[in-house]
């Protein structure tokens, strides 16, 4: 691993002083805000009906009726948003040429690779870091159950970590960023209503389907279960593409 | 301490390097010469590790550059064609990034930086972002990074291109300065500057090498007549008749009419100075000027080229 925690440094320094970083961040925490200014003020409205209602008032949950479709909503922002923070990783590096100073330093490809996937990561933690104040805010109304929004957080954060992972790959398949971003948010959305077409498949089909299904599993996550095959599907999502961004960097390597 | 033994590539179909060997030992500065398009930066990729050759070996102090290539990477400082350097960061930074990528500990990196820093003359640019830096620095900011923790091999991808009179000058110069510590490969398309920084001259056109020797033996070796440039004052034409009926001289040409100036073309085996000089003064004529004419590596450089040009004209 000599060497990773030099270009994880340097990509730091890069995310950090391009403007993509910001502009991203400011853009998703304004939408997440929105998101989340609705939610409270939907629950806001319920809680104002149950007072009339008894019945209703004990199956009111704050943390079913907010913080679930908070999630839910954040990963669709994520989705919109996560292309335009990996599109540049490889396709920038293989444009201006910077990928053959790198591919020449005594570091493997490997590390580089984990370097770069470590960077945008960080970033993505930083972002989402930026949501708190919100559930800080909502808990000091009403206190709100930690374990469930540590579940949440872990939630998207792995499915967060899966949209850079399947960026970094398509970045790497191009030097072009624009069809870097457009190939991974239209590998990502198919992955994200894939479980759309369940209902008109066979049943083996169907629980393959459910399975692809990102958004399956976020849903667990959101929902407060934690659940070891939500876990795994998304490390080995994250796996599965950077081991393929290896693969395409050594091709790259052969053809030249 | 560079070695290539038949090194072949081929981007698809088309190959770019067919069967280059050669090797340069330690402590020597070879120039590779060829016209855009020869193969140059494909030899040169191969043995900075960035790409794999289709066939053949390349080693780096005796370590394959396939086989081993993290390790033979860290003996190997390389500046890029187009020398390529992230535009956003600073030099400082850019300088400590590749010191820690090429493996110097995290104390030695601020020593390291700034040796380099002091050895291509960028302690006023250190702290400028390298976007907005001129080519000239640029160049420099490529070269210091290629330098970091003194790698025994330096491999320079045409060093000087794109930079104005005076910038080439200055890189020249310090290219010449580091080869007491390193083993330079350097590849250009300019003759003049290989003639002057290199002891050795590698001749490359259409992916194979046409040529290996030092610029003054090659000069010698393709030589087919010494040439002998004289200037006098008074009646050419007379001169040049009683020069042409001299034994050994196989033509005379006029290339300056006006200053009196002549161009003859003599025997290598033998010195015709003193007789075309008595010949000059028999005639009664003012002798201004004689000298003798070396190829230039240009001369040599195109009728190699050209000699390839006509062979392979001639096989059907």
């Amino acid at each position: 691993m000599k060497g990773f925690m030099s270009v994880y440094r340097k990509e730091l320094y890069v995310l950090f002083a391009s403007p993509i970083f910001y502009v991203v961040a400011l853009t998703f925490l304004i939408i997440a805000g929105y998101f989340f200014y609705n939610t409270v003020a939907f629950y806001n409205l319920l809680s104002f009906q149950a007072s009339q209602n008894p019945m209703m008032a004990e199956q009111l949950n704050l943390e079913q009726t907010v913080l679930r479709p908070f999630f839910l909503n954040l990963g669709i922002v994520l989705l919109l948003l996560s292309p335009l923070m990996t599109m540049r990783l490889y396709a920038e590096e293989r444009k201006t040429g910077t990928l053959e100073l790198v591919f020449t330093f005594p570091i493997a490809d490997r590390s580089a690779l984990l370097a770069k996937f470590a960077a945008v990561v960080t970033a993505l933690a930083l972002i989402l870091i930026g949501t708190l104040p919100g559930i800080l805010v909502l808990h000091s109304f009403s206190g709100l159950n930690w374990k469930l929004v540590l579940c949440g957080y872990s939630g998207i954060f792995l499915l967060g970590s899966s949209f850079m992972s399947l960026g970094i790959f398509t970045s790497s398949l191009t030097q072009n960023q624009i069809i870097a971003a457009v190939l991974s948010f239209g590998a990502l959305l198919m992955f994200w209503v894939i479980g759309w077409t369940k209902p008109l498949v066979a049943p083996t089909m169907a629980a393959l389907i459910e399975y692809l299904s990102i958004t399956q599993h976020l849903d667990n996550f959101a929902k407060g279960v934690l659940d070891s095959r939500d876990i795994l599907y998304y490390l080995l999502f994250v796996t599965f593409f950077l081991f393929l961004t290896l693969r395409q960097l050594e091709s790259h390597r052969w053809k030249g | 301490m560079i070695e290539a033994e038949g090194l072949t590539k081929f981007y698809g179909s088309l190959p770019a390097i067919r069967d280059v060997s050669f090797r340069v030992d330690t402590g020597e500065v070879v120039g590779f010469l060829g016209p855009n398009g020869a193969g140059k930066t494909t030899a040169i990729r191969i043995l900075t590790c960035y790409m794999p050759p289709t066939a053949g070996v390349a080693k780096i102090d005796g370590i394959d550059c396939f086989e081993r290539s993290l390790q033979v990477r860290g003996k190997v400082g390389y500046l890029p064609e187009n020398n390529p350097l992230y535009g956003e960061l600073t030099v400082q930074r850019l300088l400590r990034f590749a010191a820690g990528a090429k493996g110097v500990d995290g104390k030695r990196i601020k020593n390291e930086v700034n040796r380099v820093t002091d050895i291509c003359g960028l302690d006023k640019v250190s702290g400028r972002i390298i976007g907005h830096l001129s080519k000239g620095f640029k160049q420099r900011v490529g070269l210091a990074q290629a330098l970091l923790n003194t790698p025994p091999v330096l491999i320079l991808d045409e060093p000087t291109i794109g930079l104005d009179p005076t910038q080439v000058v200055e890189i020249r110069k310090l290219i010449r300065e580091l080869r007491e510590q390193h083993t330079i490969l350097l590849s250009s398309h300019i003759l003049p500057e290989v003639a002057q920084i290199c002891q050795r001259v590698l001749i490359i056109n259409k992916g194979q090498i046409i040529a290996t020797d030092t610029p003054a033996n090659l000069t010698s070796q393709l030589q087919k007549s010494a040439q002998i440039s004289i200037q006098v004052r008074g009646g050419l034409e007379r001169l040049t008749s009683a020069l042409e009926a001299h034994d050994g001289v196989q033509k005379v040409t006029l290339c300056d009419r006006g200053r009196g100036g002549l161009l003859v073309e003599t025997d290598r085996s033998r010195d015709l100075r003193p007789e075309i000089a008595r010949i000059v003064l028999e005639q009664g004529l003012d002798l201004l000027e004689l000298k003798l004419v070396d190829l230039s590596l240009e001369d040599i450089f195109m009728q190699l080229v050209t000699e390839e040009a006509a062979q392979e004209g001639v096989q059907p």
